[in-house]
């Protein structure tokens, strides 16, 4: 019996044996693929146990925490969702980040390493670190200009302080209210909804994730490449270039609608925008050339983040001469975003000098010591200073004798470039229109800030009360190979009308 | 461990009989305060996480569980003073915890309040244990009333047929607010029957009936009265879909057989009569049915858009806890959501004391059983050895079959945790368990001049826990 005793017996040890193995098995080995298994709360309930951290502008925060008494205890708030929404982006408990909500997620949760100086006690105490702090270096008023401006048309606004790469107002329109989206409630359900299929799309953060075609803006870069590459010395020597351009030519042809544009001068062809110049200059730098100088404002460029992503710009390099010289007037494949235009008139502010833009200026803890700065970027020459020169003036050119002169600012230098582009590529519905400027006070050697401006339908502005337009001279994309545009009379002289104003209006609230 | 070497073996007839064994109750006392003690830092803990102030009730919480186990401790000072020091201590630890978890989680449900109730059926379990260790005086009484406790029984475990189901299972009655599993008493009364049937003829059963190759199986004559009680409540538990406790009868039926004839061939026939109960039930019962798909596939509920389901977040708890666990108070198990206080205790303890903790608590209940089987080793009488190891044995295929089951180990079967769990019938059963194995231990250690010839006489405490695999 006592034998038996002693079999029972080893026999219940193998059965505590078998529990612990099986305990470790669970809780260790198969411990991370169940935590991380999606249907698992735990990781999810972690993250809103405690108040986010906040995003600061001007040493305010726009955000903030509620506690909902739920099971994911803490919502976000946004003092002023729909005007910073391009910047902060939502944090929704259940439709995930976006923006600086999700490119800064790990410090406002306070996940990120940076915030402890010891991240392995923390990982034995299970210690949840507070959230830390976002500093932006978006300027309040500016970005309230850029949104008021904006008003109810669609479209973006995007300035950059030239010399730092600050961007100064990231403004989208039409915008919505992070807010509706925070909780995990039915009312977060029905605006994620409301807002994804508003055909709108308020959710697109324009300025950054929305690339259009630049049309005759793009003809600062097409400028810079042909006073680079040599291709023209004198700005104001007549351009070989016929009207149209070219003469006999099939694949593409390019007229203008204003006169006076064959054979002008660079300065006369830029203030007047006289496509068949920039097309024919486009055709002599050649693909290689174009590409080069596009590449050297960012085009074509990989993973910029600012540090929310922003989506590549586009120039292309395998094309005829043909497309060349679509390209070189901002069309064909050429796209970009309003951040990327903005960065084309940095970059001529500044001497010829690109500095990457970014919207943080540094991340804090939760106590507001700063754990990481983002002060040093490395700095590229987009393209010579002289060049650089010539092209301030014939941007200043544009703004006190062109299609600019809206952008004008008394007692400051102010230089600018329109354009228009057409909607798609049949040439239908009202052209987006373009304004890329700059301004620097008479008394400072430093421009303080290069505004990009496009609006996607301009026409709104006869509604709006407060941008009375005066058309002026026409001038607006043509293409032989489409039909004439049947709307072409009511865009006619958009850029300036519905863009340069609220350039202006950026400009003057950088200024102050 | 500490006495091995006063257990020499061949001692010679004329040297005079070891000195008795120390009654050790000193050291009960202190692990008693030990046990107390840290049931009360555990209070504290969750009360400090959850609403970061030192919970009201922590002082009378204290003072009531160190009164229970102070009056367990007097009983067996005065009425079983060689009983073993460890099994009390470790009774009270693992009740304590129980009542900690269970207001753990009770914060997590505030219009659902469990502990208190717990802690007044932990009062009846202490005044149960009280009365068995003052009451009865020698085990072996039982003995005589093996039919009585037979027929017992089963009109306990029949009992419930009379009342509405609950959860998919008939095993409960309910008195004045109270439910009670009648079928938790049985265990005992079931076992002491075992115990004494098998103890009567256990010569019998083990050197008659017929070889079937290395197998030699009993005689139908011998074997019918035992077989009839052990079918007719098996059938009584699947009418009422208790497929735990029914596991657990058979358990122990089995154990106790092979400890009474030493054949394998109980085993053998165990293990069949087993495959093809558990093969049957499997496929014709869909509630168990389901039980093993959800063991063999415990995420597929998620896959099918339904969420994740019970035993899948009792798998999260136990993974979310790790080595160390995230602290009391500060686990999520309360997902688990029905029966997290019951059936899935130990979801939160190994949430929130970790692998760690669970390793530290599967060894007390080793530790337990163990002791049971010590007792049973050290005792001279073959009804009060078979009573042991049945008693023992009950609370270690309990734990088994719910850790397991709540683990992924084998699939689930709804059965308490001893002591941990919510469930009032369980903790009393459990109180007299411990009672009457303090009982026999207190025989098996005391000195017995009277039957000097036996080794078990003296201070010569039995073995531990043998070596696997002898």
């Amino acid at each position: 019996m006592i034998r038996c005793i002693r079999h029972t017996a080893a026999f219940t040890l193998l059965l505590l044996v078998a529990l612990l193995v099986n305990a470790a098995r669970v809780q260790l080995f198969a411990a991370d693929e169940y935590t991380g298994n999606a249907a698992n709360r735990r990781t999810v309930m972690a993250r809103y146990a405690q108040p986010r951290g906040a995003v600061l502008v001007a040493g305010r925060p726009v955000t903030g925490s509620r506690d909902s008494g739920g099971r994911l205890r803490y919502e976000r708030t946004y003092t002023e969702g729909p005007l910073y929404a391009p910047v902060t982006g939502y944090s929704s408990q259940e439709f995930g980040t976006s923006q600086i909500e999700r490119a800064e997620d790990g410090i406002l949760s306070g996940t990120d390493e940076r915030l402890t100086t010891f991240a392995w006690w923390d990982e034995l105490a299970r210690a949840h670190r507070p959230g830390g702090n976002v500093v932006t270096t978006i300027r309040p008023d500016t970005q309230r200009a850029a949104f008021d401006g904006l008003g109810p048309r669609k479209g973006a606004v995007v300035a950059i302080e030239p010399r730092t790469g600050r961007i100064l107002a990231l403004a989208s329109t039409p915008s919505y209210d992070p807010g509706e989206l925070s909780g995990n409630g039915p009312s977060a359900g029905a605006a994620w909804l409301r807002l994804n299929n508003d055909a709108d799309r308020p959710l697109l953060n324009r300025a950054i994730r929305q690339t259009y075609p630049p049309g005759s803006a793009f003809e600062v870069v097409t400028a810079a490449a042909a006073l680079d590459s040599g291709l023209v010395t004198d700005i104001d020597a007549p351009a070989d270039a016929p009207d149209p351009y070219p003469p006999g030519g099939a694949g593409g042809r390019f007229g203008n609608p204003s006169t006076g544009c064959a054979h002008a001068t660079l300065r006369a062809a830029f203030l007047a925008s006289c496509d068949t110049v920039f097309a024919r200059l486009g055709a002599g730098i050649g693909a290689r050339g174009m590409a080069d100088a596009a590449r050297g404002f960012g085009f074509d460029g990989r993973g910029l983040r600012i540090p929310s992503p922003v989506v590549p710009s586009t120039f292309g390099t395998r094309m005829a001469p043909a497309q060349v010289a679509q390209s070189a007037i901002g069309r064909y494949r050429t796209t970009a975003t309003p951040l990327q235009m903005a960065m084309v008139a940095a970059a001529v502010a500044n001497d010829g000098t690109l500095t990457p833009p970014r919207l943080v200026d540094r991340v804090t803890d939760a106590d507001g010591t700063t754990v990481f700065s983002s002060s040093h970027r490395r700095a590229r020459q987009a393209m010579g200073p002289a060049t650089a020169q010539r092209l301030q003036e014939m941007m200043v050119d544009v703004v006190a004798h062109g299609s600019g002169r809206q952008a004008a600012i008394e007692g400051v230098t102010v230089g600018g470039k329109g354009g228009t582009a057409p909607y798609d590529p049949h040439n239908e519905g009202t052209p987006y229109a373009w304004f890329l400027s700059w301004a620097r006070a008479k008394d400072r050697m430093q421009p303080a800030v290069a505004v990009a401006v496009v609006v996607e339908d301009p026409e709104n502005v006869v509604a709006n009360p407060e941008n009375p337009e005066n058309p002026e001279n026409t001038e607006g994309p043509e293409n032989p190979e489409e039909p004439e545009n049947p709307e072409g009379t009511a865009t006619v002289r958009a850029d300036s009308d519905g863009a340069a104003p609220i350039a202006r209006a950026v400009m003057r609230a950088a200024l102050d | 461990m500490t006495a091995t070497a006063t257990a020499a073996p061949a001692r010679p007839a004329d040297t005079p009989p070891p000195p008795p064994c120390p009654p050790r109750r000193g050291i009960e006392l202190a692990l008693l305060v030990a046990a107390v003690l840290i049931s009360v830092c555990g209070y504290l803990a969750v009360g400090l996480a959850k609403t970061h102030a030192v919970p009201g009730g922590a002082a009378g919480y204290g003072a009531g569980l160190g009164g229970l186990a102070l009056l367990a401790h007097l009983a067996i000072r005065f009425r079983a003073p060689y009983a073993d020091p460890l099994l009390l201590p470790i009774a009270v630890l693992l009740n304590g915890l129980g009542l900690v978890l269970i207001y753990r989680l009770d914060l997590e449900t505030p219009g659902d309040l469990a502990a208190p109730i717990q802690l007044i059926w932990s009062t009846v379990g202490v005044a149960l244990f009280t009365a068995v260790v003052v009451l009865l005086r020698d085990h072996r009484m039982l003995q005589r009333y093996a039919y009585v406790c037979a027929a017992l029984a089963l009109l306990l475990m029949a009992a419930p047929i009379l009342f509405p189901a609950l959860n998919g299972a008939r095993i409960w009655i309910r008195v004045a607010g109270f439910s009670i599993q009648p079928g938790e008493f049985a265990k005992i009364l079931i076992t002491v029957f075992f115990a004494a049937y098998l103890a009567a003829n256990r010569g019998a059963l083990a050197h008659t009936g017929r070889t079937m190759g290395p197998l030699r199986l009993p005689t139908g004559r011998l074997l019918g009265p035992i077989v009839a009680i052990w079918l007719l409540s098996v059938a009584v538990l699947v009418l009422e879909r208790d497929l735990g406790t029914s596991l657990l009868f058979f358990g122990v039926f089995v154990v106790l057989l092979y400890v009474a004839t030493g054949r394998t061939g109980w085993i053998a026939v165990g293990l069949l009569l087993a495959g093809a109960g558990a093969a049957a039930v499997g496929t014709l019962e869909p509630h168990v049915h389901s039980r093993v798909q959800d063991w063999l596939h415990p995420f597929a509920g998620i896959a099918a858009g339904e969420g994740p389901g019970q035993l899948a977040q009792s798998l999260f708890a136990f993974a979310g806890g790790g080595m160390l666990g995230t602290g009391l108070g500060q686990g999520h198990s309360y997902l688990i959501g029905f029966a997290m206080k019951s059936d899935f205790i130990l979801a939160t303890f190994g949430e929130e004391l970790g692998l760690a903790g669970l390793t530290a608590l599967f060894t007390l209940y080793a530790l337990l059983v163990a002791r049971g089987y010590r007792a049973a080793l050290a005792l001279g009488d073959p009804f009060g050895s078979l009573l042991a190891v049945g008693l023992a044995t009950l609370p270690a295929i309990q734990v088994f079959v719910i850790a397991g089951g709540v683990m992924g180990l084998i699939p689930l079967t709804g059965m308490a945790m001893p002591f941990l769990a919510q469930g009032g019938s369980s903790v009393v059963t459990n109180w007299i368990i411990i009672a009457l194995l303090l009982r026999i231990s207190d025989r098996a250690h005391a000195p017995r001049p009277e039957v000097s010839d036996l080794p078990a006489t003296g201070c010569r405490p039995g073995p531990v826990l043998p070596e696997a695999g002898r």
